[in-house]
């Protein structure tokens, strides 16, 4: 009995003792937030992705609170639906987001782009942009060993293992501009995501001559400038033997698609066209 | 024409693997065999092939089936694992407690880490350690040395070098015998003389320093004699504490495991001095009459921290003044 | 025998080409001219297409200090200034240049007599040494001229010839030693005159004893200059471990050889010198070494700067059939081409042929921290480390554990019982932490 009591009063003794250590310390080291930092935070996505600009989800929310308009603070995340909520929290306004979203610039898959040589090592883009040009002959292209996929943090963007090519899913994708920073070849690029998710970019980065590229990839630019002709809204520039098509201009009129040669200008999500059928009177032409 | 294979400098490799540098170990730990085979027969045989065997078995299953990855029994890690473990187990133990120790030492001290080069401890010893503990009466129990002994779980068995030293029996073996390993003790330990021959091959294949082996019977041999000088009747002279028990398995085969040691020359000896420390304190102060396996596993746990703490002679180390 | 105390391995040596006498590869149909081979900046074009250029005439201006002169090594029509591939992996504009006949520019002294006598002032020298497009010629082709040019401050007390050779199957030096020994004694005095130290140590490894001997009875005809074999071990010649080794003193961590007192030259760097300094004739050819397991008949061949590696490998006998990796230099540090589309540029040491049963690298297994990398790094690192610091992109812990030092040797690789790609993350490592280190630099100032 007197053992029981014993250990009962010792412990609880100690338990007590805690607790007010605990209080106290506490109470000492409280640092002083704005409450509505907490707030802010509990409607963000806790992503912590970064994409924002800033280190994690918390750093966000505190930018928020104490900056003046919430202008030039977005969560790519969360999108117009959580900004607007932080702007009911702060009473401030938010700002409009343009839809953006990861593009990958390159059409190299391994039908049109052929392997000269053979890698063996560490299967990282990084590493392999370091040593050489890659395994073909286009030293601008994709290498395909997955450093966007392995940046990714939404698990948005996969190499296809047919193409070799990584492709962005687009209901995952955020914007949250990882994979641009960790693709070394700067192929990957945030762009417009247009309406009804509909975008036309040319699917290549590769700076050599036009009569160069043909020969290593069958779908590259070869800077002839056609696209550049035929844009009537001039979103198209040419500088250094390739075509780039400025995504806030563009609008999507898809000319430039019919006229490239070599097929190195996308379209996305585009209904497929209506072509004109050369037939006999009795059935009629389609518009 | 095939395509040119393009990597990464160098394009030469010496041919070193994995499953070189068990088999070193291996053929090291030949000699150490043969003196068990000898003094201990029928039952040295049991309990090493069951253990290895265990440990093989156990480590393909897991892979297989429980991480459901990559098969490495290939690279003769879990050979060794099961050979050194044996080598710290009494002759005459049961076939049903090995295999348990073989479970422990691979699925708890390796696998659940997540395979070779993962685990904090020494396999073998958290195998060896978990027997100690659980089943006392079987482990502490050694067969007395005899020339081909027939006898597996009925051997005759007598007190060691340092439960004599630990009971105040008397009897020690003389100097010779427990040299050449004609004492009582774990499959393994008995013959300091086998296990040097190891260690000298073991130099000489540079697979292990000497470093760690050198600073843990340094350490032993120095504190021992310590004791003794100051005290001969209460303490025995540091030779036999160094031929006794399992300070020379340890020291040369188990504290060296690649693992568990630190990866720097200093740091090495740090590690080495510490068990020896720990070892003796055990021996001479704790309940234990042996203390090498507590005072490895312990270290081991010290060992991220010296790698983090102890870092290598740069070459061109900048010296900073005042 | 003298040697560099930390670390090193020793790759089978292979040294099949040694003591085979230097024979002169042909003028091939077009030289392809890169005007960027060598460290520094990228020179500027100074011929246009047409044009028709001598031998030795120069085709690329420096830009900047840290830069070298490029020169034409044949006579012929400039065909055009276009992208090649070059020895960084990538394309850059090169000089094409058809070959018409062999005209040399007539300042070249063209006679085989030695030139012993050399009255020009240090600074001359230097300049000299600038205007020939002298770079180093033992693999890094940093630019001589700025290695000569001591900075305020610094004093040079010793200069370390490097004919060390230590990787695996080249013996361009080697030959260089045997055939042209009185040339390169001459060109070290120059060198010594040039730094103004009195004191030369031509460190070689003991493999070639015959080398060492054929200096050693040259350098007696000059003041100053040792002769010292070393002992065989990888990697002998590099820079930091040959002072270490040849004068016992330690470059610090991040510092040049100059802190040491030390300046390092290669001995076909010094050749160069002698050619450009006493002959006029800047740096046109080279000797490279062509050899492999599969190649019939290996050796040694003087070859102009810019002739494609495709009429080299014709001219030499062919490439083996069961060629899996061709390496434009030693086994531990060369790159490995992926297509013969290449031509020699000044760092050019050999063309290696290895054998596809010895390409492929071995299946990388987990660390087992066996500690062999640390104790073979000759710098004293931690690869093993570094390598799992560069996997989790840790760079700023790998700046602490100083992976700027590391000279990308391969030993750790090499004996690494793993396979473990150690210097593939190392080197990413590098790249990135130089980059934030340059970074850090400029938003400072």
């Amino acid at each position: 009995m007197n053992l029981i009591l014993a250990s009962v009063v010792s412990l609880g003794g100690i338990g007590a003792l805690s607790a007010v250590i605990l209080y106290f310390i506490a109470q000492k080291f409280h640092v002083e937030e704005d409450a509505r930092i907490d707030e802010v935070e509990a409607v963000l996505p806790a992503a912590n992705c970064g994409g924002c600009g800033f280190p994690g989800c918390r750093a966000f929310a505190a930018a928020c609170v104490t900056a003046d308009a919430l202008d030039n603070l977005s969560c790519p995340v969360g999108g117009t639906a959580t900004m607007e909520k932080v702007a009911d929290i702060l009473g401030k306004k938010a700002a409009a987001v343009v839809p953006t979203i990861a593009v990958v610039r390159c059409g190299g898959t391994c039908e049109v782009r052929e392997k000269t040589n053979s890698y063996d090592g560490v299967k990282s883009c990084t590493i392999v942009h370091n040593l050489y040009g890659g395994e073909t002959g286009c030293s601008w292209g994709c290498l395909g060993l997955g450093d966007c996929e392995v940046s990714c943090t939404f698990d948005a963007i996969h190499i296809n293992p047919e193409t070799m090519l990584p492709e962005v899913d687009e209901d995952k994708c955020t914007a949250c501009g990882a994979c641009v920073k960790a693709c070394p070849k700067n192929i990957i690029e945030l762009r417009r995501k247009g309406p009804k998710s509909r975008r036309i970019y040319v699917n290549c980065v590769n700076k050599d001559k036009g009569a160069v590229n043909k020969k290593v990839c069958k779908v590259a630019c070869i800077g002839c400038s056609k696209c550049f002709n035929v844009c009537p809204y001039e979103a198209i520039e040419m500088g250094n033997n390739l075509a780039y098509i400025d995504s806030e201009k563009c609008k999507l009129c898809r000319k430039c698609v019919e006229v490239c040669p070599t097929n190195a200008i996308v379209e996305l999500n585009f209904p497929p066209r209506k072509t004109k059928i050369e037939e006999p009177s009795t059935t009629g032409t389609e518009k | 024409m095939n395509k040119l294979i393009v990597s990464p400098a160098p394009h030469v490799h010496s041919g070193n693997s994995i499953r070189k540098e068990m088999v070193s170990v291996l053929i090291a730990l030949i000699p150490a065999y043969l003196v068990a085979l000898y003094y201990f027969g029928v039952g040295a045989i049991i309990v090493s092939v069951t253990s290895v065997i265990s440990c093989v078995i156990f480590e393909y299953f897991i892979q297989k089936f429980l991480i459901k990855g990559e098969n490495t029994v290939s690279d003769y890690s879990a050979v060794l694992t099961g050979l050194l473990l044996s080598f710290n187990l009494p002759s005459n133990l049961p076939v049903w407690i090995v295999v348990i120790g073989a479970l422990v030492a691979i699925g708890v001290g390796k696998m659940s880490f997540g395979g070779l080069g993962n685990n904090p401890f020494n396999p073998a010893l958290v195998g060896r350690v978990f027997l100690l503990i659980s089943f006392p009466v079987q482990m502490t129990s050694w067969p007395r040395p005899m020339a081909w002994n027939t006898a597996y779980l009925d051997a005759e068995t007598s007190a060691t070098a340092l439960s004599a030293l630990k009971e105040h029996l008397g009897n020690i073996p003389s100097l010779f015998d427990m040299f050449v390993g004609n004492m009582g003790g774990s499959m393994g330990e008995v013959s300091a003389l086998a296990l040097l021959l190891g260690f000298v091959y073991l130099l000489f294949k540079r697979t292990i320093t000497w470093h760690i082996p050198v600073s843990i019977l340094l350490t032993v041999f120095i504190m021992t004699g310590i004791f003794y000088l100051v005290n001969p009747q209460t303490y025995v002279s540091p030779i036999i504490h160094l031929l006794s028990g399992g300070l020379m398995l340890g020291a040369i085969f188990m504290a060296t495991d690649f693992v568990t040691s630190p990866m720097t020359k200093m740091g090495m000896t740090i590690y080495g001095i510490g068990i020896g420390i720990i070892t003796v304190v055990i021996r001479m102060f704790g309940s234990y009459p042996e203390g090498v396996s507590f005072a490895i596993l312990i270290m081991n746990a010290f060992t991220p921290l010296i790698n983090t703490y102890i870092k290598p002679k740069r070459f061109g180390e900048v010296r900073k003044n005042g | 025998m003298k040697t560099f105390k930390m670390g090193g391995v020793h790759p089978p040596e292979n040294k099949f080409s040694a003591g085979k006498k230097t024979k002169i590869i042909s003028l091939p149909q077009q030289v392809i001219i890169p005007l960027r081979h060598y460290s520094g900046n990228p020179s500027v074009a100074e011929v246009s297409r047409g044009e028709i250029v001598k031998v030795g005439q120069l085709i690329g201006r420096a830009n900047g200090f840290i830069s070298a002169n490029v020169h034409s090594s044949v006579s012929g029509k400039v065909s055009k200034i276009d992208n090649a591939m070059d020895a960084f992996g990538y394309k850059f504009p090169a000089v094409f240049i058809d070959v018409i006949g062999d005209d040399w520019l007539d300042e070249i002294d063209l006679s085989p007599e030695v030139k012993r006598v050399c009255n020009l002032e240090p600074h001359e020298i230097i300049k000299k040494v600038a205007e020939a497009g002298i770079v180093g010629l033992g693999g890094a082709t940093f630019p001589t001229h700025v290695k000569l040019s001591i900075p305020q401050g610094k004093k040079a007390e010793v200069l370390i010839i490097n004919g060390a050779e230590c990787e695996p199957y080249l013996t361009c030096d080697h030959q260089l030693m045997l055939e042209k020994g009185e040339e390169i004694i001459i060109g070290i005095s120059i060198l010594m005159k040039a730094i103004r130290v009195k004191k030369a140590i031509i460190g070689i490894e003991s493999n070639k004893m015959d080398a060492v001997l054929n200096l050693e009875k040259w350098a007696k005809t000059m003041e100053g200059i040792e002769v010292v074999p070393l002992k065989v071990k990888y990697p002998q010649g590099s820079e930091k471990q040959l002072i270490q080794a040849l004068t016992g003193r330690e470059v610090p961590s991040g510092a040049l050889p100059i802190e040491v007192g030390a300046v390092v030259q290669n001995v076909a760097t010094t050749f160069a010198v002698y050619e450009a300094v006493q002959k006029n004739k800047p740096l046109i050819e080279r000797i490279i070494t062509v050899t492999g397991k599969s190649v019939p008949e290996p050796g040694n061949y003087w070859v102009r700067i810019g002739t494609p590696f495709t009429h080299i490998i014709e001219e030499t006998g062919g490439m083996p059939q069961d060629t899996g990796k061709v390496v434009a230099g030693g086994p531990m540090m060369g790159r490995a081409l992926p297509s013969l589309d290449l031509s020699v540029a000044k760092g050019t040491s050999s063309i290696l042929f290895i054998p596809s049963s010895e390409s492929k690298r071995g299946k990388v297994f987990n660390c087992i921290r066996c500690a062999k990398c640390v104790f073979h790094c000759p710098m004293g690192l931690e690869p093993y480390l570094l390598m799992n610091q560069g996997e989790k992109q840790m760079w700023e812990n790998m700046e602490e554990n100083r992976v700027m030092d590391c000279i990308e040797c391969g030993s750790c690789s090499f004996i690494c019982p793993s396979n473990r790609p150690l210097v593939d993350y190392i080197r990413y490592g590098k790249s990135t932490v130089g980059t934030m280190i340059r970074n850090r630099k400029t938003q400072k100032s």
